[in-house]
């Protein structure tokens, strides 16, 4: 049976669920900041390097780039725990989505936002951080959440590398009480309980938003 | 410097392209201090690139310009210095939607000016106030008429205290009733003494406040006077053609 002892198992995976995807996420809006302006940079070398980055996570399995980051890391001298490899591997993974996503929210603003600023005589900065940006980033939160929900459910491949998040843990308890379907079925219904109110509430901007550009 | 000193705006020789496109041919012009000039013609004549090319929203291909004594260039702080000086007014408002009113027109003082925010404040609302739209000064742009929202670009403009004006077709966009009121602002501008370029088919305001009316067809300046003789007794076949289409709408 699943007693107090594979519950609380159960928890602690669920746990370094969370703080995988909180570091991702975190480390990949900051990172993801970056590469957005790279990728919408007056220079184009700035651009192109941002463009490769994206493509080659956008073209690449999420569990190829774990892989290699996990077994890439130790070769150039780093060996950070499982979870610090997880961890750089997800920023990095999240940085280019986060990226490629507020790139095209920059994009959607107007261009006669940028001309205004301009023809104030704004600098870049002031440009960016007070007209575009506060626009770009009301424009991408929709898609800045769903992919949150990608990236909750993409800590899942963590356990093929062996470290113990929710699946893992999962798996192991269901190794030890042979009930796959009930132990499945229950770690299926905390990833649901976790990403359906963040898809709604995706949903819900979404649909906040397209009503206010109706106008 | 004497003698040349008042003319404020001047273009020599310029020439633009959009690829193949020949969007400018041989443009000479001289604004004088305190000149008022409307620019005509048909759409794609070239007249609103001309004034967006005076700013540097659009960069020339050859020839000068010359704006306060400051040549344009592609050296980031000849265009900023220039930026800073002329204002602009464009068609569709481009108001910041995020701020409120008030907010439109600090930014541009608090961030190049680097004034205080108290400073800013007190300009923001004396220039609101000025086009009679103070009232409104916490309201978000889109709470407010296309009319109104002219008015608060113009007076954010206005906050930098520029030297001259630019107006790219103003009233195109507005419903017909909310017309006049951008027009009486534009004309209490020019009468209290500002330098105005406006793109505008306003031919009643043209006659009004114009000291010069100047008309352009495939990106070439056909040609300029005074609005009276203007109107009267357009010297030019394309004038005359696109007066009569324009005063028949009218």
């Amino acid at each position: 049976m699943i007693g107090p002892q594979e519950l609380a198992f159960l928890g602690r995976g669920l746990m370094w669920t969370l703080a995988l995807t909180a570091i991702g996420f975190t480390g990949g809006i900051v990172f993801g900041f970056l590469v957005a302006l790279a990728r919408v940079s007056p220079l184009k070398w700035l651009r192109w390097i941002a463009a490769g980055w994206i493509a080659v996570f956008q073209g690449t399995p999420l569990l190829m780039q774990l892989f290699v980051v996990y077994f890439g890391l130790p070769l150039l001298g780093f060996s950070p725990p499982a979870w610090g490899a997880v961890a750089v591997a997800l920023t990095a993974h999240a940085s280019a989505f986060l990226g490629e996503i507020w790139r095209g929210a920059i994009q959607a603003v107007p261009g006669g936002q940028t001309e205004a600023a301009h023809a104030l005589g704004l600098g870049y900065r002031a440009r960016m951080r007070d007209v575009i940006l506060p626009q770009a980033l009301r424009l991408s939160l929709p898609a800045t959440i769903g992919f949150l929900v990608q990236l909750l459910k993409g800590t899942s491949l963590a356990a093929i590398v062996g470290f113990i998040e929710l699946t893992r843990a999962g798996q192991i308890v269901s190794n030890q009480t042979f009930k796959p379907l009930l132990v499945f079925g229950l770690i299926g219904l905390i990833y649901f309980l976790l990403c359906w109110p963040l898809s709604r509430l995706g949903r819900r901007m979404e649909l906040r938003l397209a009503a206010a550009t109706a106008r | 410097m004497a003698g040349t000193d008042d003319i404020l705006i001047r273009m020599e020789k310029v020439e633009k392209y959009y690829g193949n496109f020949h969007a400018m041919r041989d443009v000479n012009l001289t604004v004088r201090r305190g000149e008022k000039i409307v620019l005509c013609g048909p759409s794609g004549s070239g007249k609103s690139t001309l004034i967006r090319c005076i700013n540097h929203l659009e960069a020339i291909r050859s020839g000068r310009i010359v704006v306060d004594g400051t040549e344009l260039t592609d050296n980031p702080q000849a265009i900023d210095t220039i930026r800073r000086e002329v204002g602009m007014v464009f068609q569709q408002f481009n108001l910041f939607p995020h701020m409120t009113v008030l907010e439109n027109c600090m930014l541009a003082p608090l961030r190049v000016r680097k004034v205080s925010r108290a400073e800013a404040e007190a300009t923001a609302r004396k220039y609101l106030d000025r086009v009679r739209i103070g009232n409104q000064a916490e309201k978000y742009p889109a709470q407010l008429s296309g009319g109104q929202q002219q008015r608060v670009a113009i007076a954010r403009a206005l906050c930098m205290e520029p030297i001259a004006m630019l107006f790219d077709e103003p009233t195109s966009a507005l419903d017909p009733e909310m017309v006049k009121e951008v027009l009486d602002t534009m004309i209490g501008l020019a009468n209290d003494g500002m330098t105005m370029i406006c793109v505008t088919h306003e031919m009643g305001f043209a006659r009004q406040v114009a000291d010069r009316v100047i008309f352009m067809a495939e990106g070439q300046i056909l040609e300029e006077n005074q609005p009276d003789a203007f109107f009267r007794n357009p010297r030019h076949e394309r004038t005359r053609a696109f007066l009569g289409e324009i005063l028949a709408h009218h």
